[in-house]
């Protein structure tokens, strides 16, 4: 059943992204348990702004875990101290009557801050712009059941595939490696047969982007396993080494 | 005005065929030469974009989100409908069209509907080709899975993330056209105006929502495909920044807007628990294949439900619908809900619920399979409510979801403005007064891949447009005016938040212009919207200033447009004078309390133009013609 709680927020506060920003305290009083952690927000915002003060950006949307919009960082961790879960579904039942919570923004080179809690993601859809698709144009697909696709591999394609792109494995690793969210993709698409023609190039040209953007590499600590709201197994960046590998040694795309 | 469909001529099968060959064509080499404005990255705008850039146009496209791939087309869950007839199941392009045209109770256009199920197929084979992950059989091949107001299974999907999966399919291509140059991408961009050329649609206005700059942006055509206005109920499953906005932008400079009161209100989605929640949670109608849908027969039933034996239960769909059973479409699910909670027959802690059972399913098919149809969902459920589905019924209620109406467009898509197109959620056009489960995510998919890339050709060709630059005084007026609206509101600094008038305005939509209407509470709504609004005006605190990163504004700005667009949503339903799908007025029903349709006088298509501020606008007519399929009661007994 639900009850109310009372909690001590010391939230990440800063202007733009030149301002040097710092911790801000504050009170949420009365929570009810069946909230979600961003509806715990919602109230505190409402009482700044009618306290004539500017309310805290955080980003979010579909509130339902599957946009990737939201992503705190809270008392260290990632989404929260739930296992598989959103911030905007994580429930404040998961917290006790005056905890105190550290909320800041995911901090990594590549992701800039733009305001308070919401930072710049951008280099996420730069990545996938430099192979993270299969070339088909609209028009000439051939009859959808032409190719079969065995149930396994469909299956794990599926499981690589529910990457929502938040970016929370970079925020939590200590390398803001985004092999991760990479090797999700190349898994996606070099399990389905639609996807082998242009495994090698995109292995090669998507990795090269991550390090251009100032991703770090991966060193195996397995941070970002942990923290992925969608469950994304570190199997795929071992599915990508292998692609990677196999490209670098055969592939003429070198 | 005489609105003219431009359906054309021909026998049903042949006429979107004989319509692309008369079109004209735009020669290759001149598509470069056309400037291309997308408005909207979900399933409707990416893939137009998309197919647009790989035809040789240069697209501009516009999202509010940080990334295109958050549009919420993210969020769909159950699946996207087609005529493959895969399982054998007698489903055909003919049976698809009848079902989605009675499904709507006969309030589309006949024509349209066909041509969207002649091009699902199509639709699932561009999708399996850019790898979209759908569930598969054994064999390989692809599965399929039945929705409601269907008697074929005919639903693809990708586990209970079928949005998900076709909008980073769209999503890709784009991103594969954005790395060529050939669509540039602006993201944290929200549209606050349409600027018009000598009567032609020729560019917007966007706020950058991180610097806060008014930035104008040219073109020979403006594509809107933002999606849906539910959020004007505050309550809905939409995302937080789903809004009426843009097409109410461009509806205030001329283009009609049809159907506004048509709003679907989706039976299974998670009851409202308490007056903080800031959005409402749907559970897939694929939940319904599997799911029983029951009441206690005896109201005010203390007992757990599994406590409650077979014969004190009132699994009421199956007893008074017994050939759809658990899958009658949503407008008569939802419906049957309300009136029962309403006379008290409720469960839960509020008496607004009812139970979705899976106990028969899971000792019929055992757990695992269970898990794997509906694994996340029912991860979901426990989370919001930790309860866990596998062991206690699942409680649901109906919620606001899905609105059918939007920008009033013709058999090209286009709207009453020239140059001004309309795609996805954010028109009106397929389905009717209710639309069928996973029929959304096709239409939005046929709009963005096979049917703007003809039609806007087809305009191109056949129009002269002037060049038109960002420096036309039209851009400038226009800056000017979205900038004193943007300063008037946050000059008010009055005692009320966005948020606190967004909810008052949603209760009184949800509980005057809801799922079973009246003229009296229509009337009540008509009185209370515009001093709400009025209030707004003079007692909204809007913090920070516009020159920044300020979410407060971009909220006002959308709640602002919401009270002026929920009155023409409420004057529609008031002159629909019977009831026909999601729209249910009590004085119009038969005997069973099923909608009474009027297809002697309301067989139209009901589209408004906007005759300036503080008028009442004016209401066109569009005759439906039906031709090919008889207008009967919509019975699924
Ligand atoms: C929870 C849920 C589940 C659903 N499940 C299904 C299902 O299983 N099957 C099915 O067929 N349908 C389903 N639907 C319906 C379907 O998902 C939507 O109707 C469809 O995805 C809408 O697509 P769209 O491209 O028209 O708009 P959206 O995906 O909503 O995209 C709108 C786009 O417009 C942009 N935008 C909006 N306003 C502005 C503005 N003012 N300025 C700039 N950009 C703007 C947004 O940023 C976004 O990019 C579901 C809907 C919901 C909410
Ligand atoms: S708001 Fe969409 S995932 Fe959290």
């Amino acid at each position: 059943m639900s009850e109310t709680i009372n909690l001590t927020l010391k939230i990440w506060r800063q202007k733009g992204p030149d301002d040097r920003g710092g911790f801000e305290t504050h009170k949420a009083r009365d929570i009810s348990t069946d909230m979600s952690f961003l509806e715990m927000l919602d109230v505190v915002n409402e009482q700044l702004t009618l306290e004539g003060k500017e309310p805290i950006a955080f980003d979010h949307d579909c509130r339902e875990g599957i946009c990737g919009m939201c992503g705190l960082v809270v008392n260290g961790h990632a989404h929260g101290p739930e296992r598989e879960t959103t911030l905007c579904q994580l429930h404040m039942r998961h917290f006790k009557d005056g905890n105190t919570l550290v909320i800041e923004p995911w901090r990594a080179r590549p992701f800039k801050t733009i305001k308070d809690l919401v930072v710049d993601r951008s280099a996420f859809d730069e990545i996938i712009q430099a192979g993270g698709y299969i070339s088909v144009s609209t028009g000439g697909a051939p009859e959808a059941n032409t190719m079969p696709v065995p149930l396994e591999d469909a299956e794990l394609a599926m499981d690589a595939a529910a990457c929502i792109g938040c970016g929370a494995c970079v925020a939590a690793c200590p390398n803001a490696s985004a092999m991760l969210f990479v090797g999700a993709k190349i898994s996606h698409l070099t399990l389905l047969p639609q996807g082998k023609p242009e495994a090698a190039k995109r292995a090669l040209s998507m990795l090269k982007k991550m390090d251009d953007l100032g991703f770090g590499n991966c060193g195996n600590e397995t941070e970002c396993e942990a923290v992925c709201p969608k469950n994304i197994s570190i199997t795929n960046i071992a599915r990508f080494n292998r692609e990677f590998l196999k490209a670098s040694f055969f592939s003429p795309e070198k | 005005m005489p609105l003219n469909s431009g359906v054309p001529g021909g026998s049903l099968e042949t006429k979107w065929d004989r319509h692309r060959f008369e079109l004209k064509l735009v020669n290759p080499a001149n598509k470069r030469k056309f400037e291309i404005i997308v408005v909207g990255t979900g399933l409707a705008g990416a893939s137009a974009s998309a197919t647009l850039a790989e035809l040789g146009y240069n697209v501009k496209t516009f999202c509010i989100q940080d990334s295109p791939r958050r549009a919420h087309s993210i969020a769909a869950q159950g699946g996207i409908n087609a005529a493959k007839n895969y399982p054998g199941d007698g489903d055909s392009i003919w049976r698809l069209f009848y079902d989605t045209i009675k499904g709507g109770d006969f309030r589309s256009r006949e024509a349209n509907v066909y041509r969207l199920a002649q091009i699902s197929d199509h639709i699932i084979d561009q999708c399996v080709a850019q790898g979209v992950p759908f569930a598969r059989e054994y064999g390989g091949l692809l599965a399929n899975r039945s929705f409601g107001g269907a008697q074929v299974s005919r639903t693809f999907y990708a586990r209970g993330q079928t949005g998900q999966q076709l909008l980073l399919g769209a999503y890709s291509a784009l991103m594969r056209q954005i790395a060529v140059g050939q669509v540039r991408m602006f993201p944290r961009r929200e549209m606050l105006d349409l600027v018009m050329v000598e009567g032609n649609a020729r560019g917007i206005v966007v706020r950058n929502l991180i610097t806060g700059e008014l930035e104008s942006h040219a073109a020979h055509a403006v594509i809107l495909a933002t999606g849906g206005y539910g959020n004007a109920y505050f309550l809905s499953t939409n995302g937080m920044s789903s809004n009426v906005s843009a097409i109410w932008r461009a509806y205030k400079k001329g283009a009609l807007f049809a159907h506004p009161s048509f709003v679907q209100i989706h039976p299974t989605c998670i009851p409202v628990h308490g007056t903080y929640q800031s959005k409402l949670t749907l559970m897939s109608e694929s939940l319904r294949n599997d799911g029983r849908v029951w009441i206690p027969k005896s109201a005010g039933d203390q007992r757990l439900p599994d406590q409650i034996p077979e014969s004190d239960r009132d699994y009421y769909l199956e007893r008074i619908y017994p050939s759809f059973g658990n899958l009658v479409p949503r407008d008569v699910a939802s419906r049957k809900a309300k009136e029962l909670c309403d006379q008290g027959m409720g469960v839960g802690p509020t008496g607004y619920a009812v139970y979705l059972d899976f106990r028969d399913a899971i000792e019929r098919d055992g757990e695992q399979v269970i898990r794997q149809k509906y694994g996340n969902l029912f991860q979901m459920y426990e989370r919001i409510m930790a309860q866990n589905p596998y062991e206690t019924p699942m409680m649901i209620y109906p919620a606001v979801h899905y609105v059918m109406g939007g920008l009033w467009v013709d058999y090209n898509l286009m709207s009453t403005i020239p140059g001004l197109f309309v795609l996805g959620e954010a028109n009106f056009s397929d389905h009717g007064s209710n639309r069928l489960g996973a029929s959304a995510l096709m239409q939005g998919l046929a709009d963005g891949y096979f049917i703007i890339p003809y039609t806007l050709g087809g305009y191109f060709a056949g129009t002269s447009l002037p060049d038109v630059s960002e420096g036309h005084p039209a851009f400038r007026e226009s800056v000017k005016q979205v900038n004193e609206t943007l300063k008037k509101m946050l000059a008010i600094d009055g005692k009320r938040t966005v948020d606190d008038f967004h909810k008052e305005l949603g209760t009184l939509l949800w509980e005057h212009c809801g799922m079973a209407r009246n003229d009296a509470d229509m009337l009540k709504a008509l009185k209370r919207i515009p001093e709400l609004r009025e209030e707004f005006w003079e007692n909204v605190t809007v913090p920070g200033t516009p020159d920044q990163f300020n979410q407060s504004i971009e909220r006002a700005v959308r709640v602002a447009d919401f009270l002026e667009f929920s009155e023409l949503l409420v004057e529609d339903a008031l002159t629909r004078e019977e009831s026909c799908g999601c729209h249910f007025n009590v004085d119009y029903q038969t005997e069973d309390q099923e909608a009474q349709r009027d297809d002697e006088s309301c067989c139209y298509v009901a589209a408004w133009a906007f005759d300036g501020e503080g008028k009442k606008p004016i209401r066109h007519e569009e005759p439906l013609v039906f031709e090919n399929v008889e207008l009967t009661e919509r019975s699924y007994k």
